[in-house]
């Protein structure tokens, strides 16, 4: 049967070189597209080196005042004395960690000035973080308690700062801003795209220019917590909100003629959407318009293949009525026509997966994104088999409904 | 085996109603040879067409093998087709895309056959007809009697109890209609029961009955 079906649609298929060509083109041009963003929000979004424990991470990235009028507001990070009092003091997670937003420094490297993306964090971090040490240790409370000059770096920089290759850098110093750090830890840099872990070196926060003693609500600082379990993040949420709640009005005031303080402790996702639409309204509208597109996108080459299939179908009508004469249902031809347009999406899906590898493989290796790491992981190729199964379904069903009321004796005239 | 009782079959266009069969009474026995015959437009094929189920009449009442077939619809009378009755059709309807035992399988597709038992039964078939030596051939690499050939193994592949021919030797030249009759009647001696178009008087004498319509009215 399956075979019988599978014979004739190849056939159908070589007898339109120019038809399939169109067709497959459609196909897997759509498919290459949706895989490779899929990808790309999944390195944006996903649980991802370091950030594998994302998944289970609140992030408590941005604070704004305002008064009630909302005829002024204020939103950024937070300050380190803040979030040490409202994230770090939390009971319910497993650990928090207090990092600096992404700052710069320069460095000389033979005379050359460079630009050095850099970064403060507590202790907790390498813990909250999943980073690969390639040599030494990240720095522990001790470090930051005594406020040594330490470092951690990643293999990028040590490769372009320190000359002698294949020797441990451990232990030997770098010079940022005229001061001399130990470097003790060597990691696997990450991603640019992971903006709470992406740095080239990371301080102690309580090294010079950390700004860690600022006072007032607003600073450079952003705080995750870490839960022991994903279902402890609704626990985390509330034990934060009432904390929030619990602050003075005085203590809110004391910032101009601000009265209301709005910082929440929210999953990646979310926190990110946020920065682009607070309200509910925006975030409906944002809804709204990505589903239009991905609609828009899946369903003009499903109506394409709809139309080419329709076409194609009234030539074949003198078969359709052998097929029916000899006793097929319509049901049985419904499914041949369904199975034949799945089988020409998956040949689309195979040479889509095939564009991907090489396209994600080009972004990796181009150095676009430094530390890029995109895959095409399960959860992609899934989705990208159901578009598939999906497209050949929607272009199969309208030209089998059509040809299924076409009477046998017109079908066989024809 | 086959019987109509006051058939009647009305085309309806948008303009024009044409009566194509009037009041046909019929009753074809097991084991019969019948041929119809008649002028062209006088309903033959339409009659052939009502009797494989192909189509439904106006008005009257059709019986294959004692079962009235009442309702014309899809899951009720395909699998009467498909078990009962067994199509030749003039320009012999071949599928171009598929090899000669792929097109004789098809009947066999719409039952429970496994591959290797429709593979069987498709080569026994063409042995019946003597192309057994052309199963990997195409339909396009074959002349018009070996067609004829291919569509009558397709025919007889499921071992229906009727075969219907609508002028199976019409595009035939008079040799090679003699061997597809030749065949017909050796298929009807074996049991079959078989209802033949014909516009060929010799043809016609070869078979038990003879079936005359004229304007959609049977006249003998
Ligand atoms: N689908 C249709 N719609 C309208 N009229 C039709 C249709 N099919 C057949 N007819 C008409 O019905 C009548 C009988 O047609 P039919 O095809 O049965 O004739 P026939 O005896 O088989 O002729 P021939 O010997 O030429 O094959 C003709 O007048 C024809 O014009
Ligand atoms: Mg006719």
């Amino acid at each position: 049967m399956l075979s019988n079906y599978i014979k004739i649609a190849w056939k159908v298929l070589l007898r339109h070189p120019f038809y399939t060509f169109i067709t497959l083109f459609g196909i897997s041009l759509t498919l290459t597209v949706l895989m490779v963003l899929t990808s790309f929000l999944d390195h944006l979004f996903g649980a991802h080196y370091p950030e594998n424990n994302r998944d289970r991470s609140l992030y408590i990235a941005t604070m704004m005042l305002t008064d009630s009028a909302e005829t002024s507001m204020s939103t950024g990070p937070a300050s380190f004395r803040f979030l040490s009092r409202y994230a770090k003091s939390l009971k319910t997670p497993e650990n928090v960690t207090i990092i600096s937003n992404f700052s710069f420094s320069n460095t000389y490297i033979n005379g050359k000035k460079i630009k050095l993306n850099t970064k403060y964090t507590d202790a907790a971090f390498w813990h909250v973080m999943g980073f690969e040490f390639l040599e030494g240790k990240p720095y522990n409370e001790q470090h930051t308690k005594s406020g040594e000059h330490v470092v951690v770096i990643t293999d990028d920089l040590r490769n372009q700062y320190f000359e002698k290759k294949g020797q441990t850098v451990i232990g030997q110093n770098i010079e940022i801003e005229g001061i001399d750090y130990k470097v003790i830890g060597i990691v696997k840099g990450s991603p640019a795209t992971r903006l709470y872990t992406y740095s080239d070196v990371y301080f102690p926060y309580t090294a010079p220019k950390s700004n860690y003693e600022n006072k007032g609500m607003q600073g450079s600082y952003i705080a995750i917590a870490l839960a022991k379990d994903q279902t402890d993040i609704p626990a985390i949420q509330s034990e934060f909100d009432s904390g929030i709640k619990s602050i003075p009005m005085s203590e809110i005031r004391g910032e101009r003629k601000f009265n209301i303080l709005i910082i929440k402790a929210e999953e990646y996702f979310d926190h990110f959407l946020n920065t682009f639409a607070r309200r509910d309204q925006d975030k409906l509208m944002l809804y709204s318009m990505t589903a239009l597109v991905i609609l828009m996108f899946i369903g003009l080459p499903a109506i394409n293949l709809v139309n080419v299939n329709v076409s194609r179908i009234l030539e074949r009508a003198s078969e359709i009525g052998v097929r029916k004469a000899f006793g097929a249902p319509s049901k049985a031809l419904l499914w041949q026509f369904i199975i034949e347009n799945i089988f020409i999406t998956c040949i689309g899906g195979v040479l889509a997966l095939g564009l991907s590898y090489l396209i994600i493989y080009l972004i990796n290796s181009s150095g676009w994104i430094p530390y890029a790491d995109l895959t095409i992981n399960f959860a992609v190729f899934l989705i990208s088999v159901g578009v598939c199964l999906m497209f050949g379904f929607l272009s199969g069903v309208l030209p089998a409904f059509r040809m299924s009321r076409l009477k046998i004796v017109d079908a066989l005239k024809g | 085996m086959i019987k109509l009782q006051n058939v009647e079959k009305v085309y309806r266009t948008s303009s024009i109603e044409t009566l194509a069969l009037n009041n046909i009474n019929l009753d074809v026995k097991k084991g019969e040879f019948v041929s119809i015959m008649g002028p062209s437009g006088c309903g033959k094929s339409t009659l052939l067409n009502i009797i494989g189920l192909l189509d439904a009449p106006s008005k009257g009442i059709i019986e294959i093998d004692g079962r009235k077939v009442e309702r014309f619809n899809d899951k009720e009378i395909a699998p009467l087709r498909n078990k009962m009755l067994g199509f030749i059709f003039q320009s012999f309807h071949l599928i171009n895309d598929l090899s000669v035992i792929d097109n004789v399988e098809i009947p066999l597709l719409y039952r429970s056959n496994n591959a290797k038992q429709r593979r069987e039964l498709a080569e026994e078939a063409l042995e019946k007809v003597g192309l057994a030596n052309r199963m990997k051939h195409f339909p396009k690499q074959l002349s018009g009697g070996q067609k004829q050939r291919v569509a009558i193994a397709r025919a007889i592949v499921g071992k229906p109890e009727i075969i219907l021919a609508d002028e199976p030797t019409g595009n035939l030249d008079s040799a090679m209609g003699n061997e597809i009759i030749n065949i017909l009647q050796s298929l009807n001696e074996n049991g079959a029961t078989i209802v033949m178009v014909t516009h060929d008087d010799a043809m016609a004498k070869r078979t038990h009955r003879l079936i005359r319509l004229f304007d959609g009215t049977q006249v003998l």
